[in-house]
């Protein structure tokens, strides 16, 4: 398989930069669920340029989670831009030409995906506090959009996520007491629809990249992007799982509820309440009990062997525990 | 049974090698051989915490649903009555019980992991 990675991408380098244009170093940076997505460098010495590959694995995951296809997220990337969201560029949309399947080329942009580092390390002391405001602003400004021309997107409010999630879930014959109480409980207190709006779908710490003097500079991975709820968003980022060790900042572990919820209305957009928000953020927990679910099963299944895909199903008594905090806190 | 090397010796051992192997592999292999340390980690734990957990876990579920049965009988009950709505948030004892079982689950799957009450 690299070896015709590599070969696409030599291909490639002189389709998008002339006939003189190589390879020049290429890296295979992470294989998610459904995408995988490379590193690569294009052009000649002295003139390159460092770009990213986006394409779908030959292997697709379980169908926990509703993926777009590539090209719509293209739309989405271009239509933020205009937004003033922070974002690679889209470099190229591959077609049949080139050999990559269903792929696109972003430009590289410099900066901090790991979640753990940017709640931990002394390099971003500096610009942490200032990382929850960034997040409302962001997602303020996505919750603007309209659905770009051509790209069609799902509609979900929370008796929907609810009722995919929980078919899920029954399709595995599991038996945990506390995710069949999240079920009830966030059945029985669903919040009435408002309007939906364009969310991004997975907007958290290790989603974004962060700069130690700019803060989020790009924010990545739209391939879960529907309408919905803008609270889903909200409570996402605040799901206990991507603070990485710091409860104590609900905001991605880096920041207050306030900080989020103020400058989303900085923007002049009304923002969801706090109650609402913690209604998504429970649900955030209780969607990833049943991704890690789904991670144990594509292995079980025979689907996948990576060693790490059985073990994240041992991440569930941790969606677990934070789902009976909110519940006793009444959410 | 064999004590020479008892089972814990065998897991630390198994360990103690991939750990020495790591600075030889490659980015990736680097990262499944901690995910493999952890797992093994976590084998140790449920050998160690395992049997008692469940039988503790058994004997509170037994009390708050007033009948005896296996772990795994009175789980599906405690299941079946949730998806039927006859127990819910505010049924007396209900959320102790679950946080018990959950916290004696948790210190064998992920004892560092953080939370806090206020959610």
């Amino acid at each position: 398989m690299t070896t015709e990675i590599y070969d696409a991408l030599t291909r490639l380098a002189r389709r998008l930069r002339g006939p003189s244009a190589r390879l020049l170093a290429c890296k295979h940076l992470s294989g998610g669920a459904s995408l995988e997505t490379w590193a690569f460098e294009i052009g000649e010495k002295g003139a390159s340029e460092r770009m990213i590959l986006r394409r779908r694995a030959d292997i697709s995951s379980a169908a926990v989670v509703l993926t777009l296809d590539l090209r719509t997220e293209a739309l989405l990337l271009q239509a933020a831009l205009a937004h003033a969201v922070p974002l690679p560029g889209v470099a190229h949309v591959c077609d049949e030409s080139d050999g990559l399947g269903e792929a696109i080329i972003l430009r590289f942009i410099e900066g901090e995906a790991l979640g753990r580092k940017i709640v931990g390390d002394s390099r971003f002391n500096a610009i942490r506090p200032r990382l929850a405001g960034q997040c409302g602003r962001i997602l303020s400004s996505i919750h603007c959009m309209a659905v770009p021309v051509g790209a069609v997107l799902p509609t979900e409010r929370a008796r929907e996520v609810l009722a995919r999630y929980e078919a899920l879930y029954r399709a595995s014959d599991l038996q945990r007491p506390v995710l069949e109480l999240a079920f009830q409980h966030l059945r029985r207190s669903a919040p009435s629809d408002g309007p939906a709006v364009l969310l991004h779908g997975d907007f958290r710490n290790g989603n974004f990249l962060v700069d130690a003097s700019r803060g989020i500079v790009a924010v990545l991975d739209w391939e879960l992007a529907h309408r919905g709820d803008a609270a889903e968003d909200l409570g996402w980022l605040c799901v206990n799982s991507w603070r990485f060790g710091h409860p104590e900042r609900p905001v991605g572990g880096f920041g207050d509820y306030e900080m989020l919820l103020e400058a989303y209305a900085a923007t002049g957009t009304e923002p969801p309440s706090l109650s609402r928000l913690r209604y998504w953020q429970a649900m955030g927990s209780l969607k990833w009990a049943v991704m890690c679910l789904g991670m144990y099963n594509s292995w079980a299944s025979g689907k996948t062997r990576s060693l790490e895909r059985p073990m994240i199903g041992r991440r569930i008594s941790e969606t677990e525990i934070d789902l009976l905090n909110l519940l006793e806190a009444g959410l | 049974m064999s004590t020479h090397p008892n089972t814990f010796e065998i897991l630390g051992a198994v360990i103690q090698w991939i750990e020495e192997i790591q600075p030889q592999l490659n980015e990736r292999n680097t990262f499944l051989a901690r995910v493999a340390v952890n797992a093994l980690a976590t084998v140790e734990r449920e050998l160690e915490m395992g049997d008692s957990g469940r039988a503790a876990a058994k004997e509170r579920l037994a009390q708050w649903l007033k009948r005896s049965g296996e772990l795994e009988e009175l789980t599906r009950e405690l299941c079946d009555r949730l998806r039927s709505g006859e127990v819910d948030v505010s049924t007396p004892g209900l959320l102790g019980l679950l946080r018990s079982n959950t916290l004696m689950q948790l210190a064998i799957d992920q004892p560092r992991y953080r939370h806090s009450r206020s959610g």
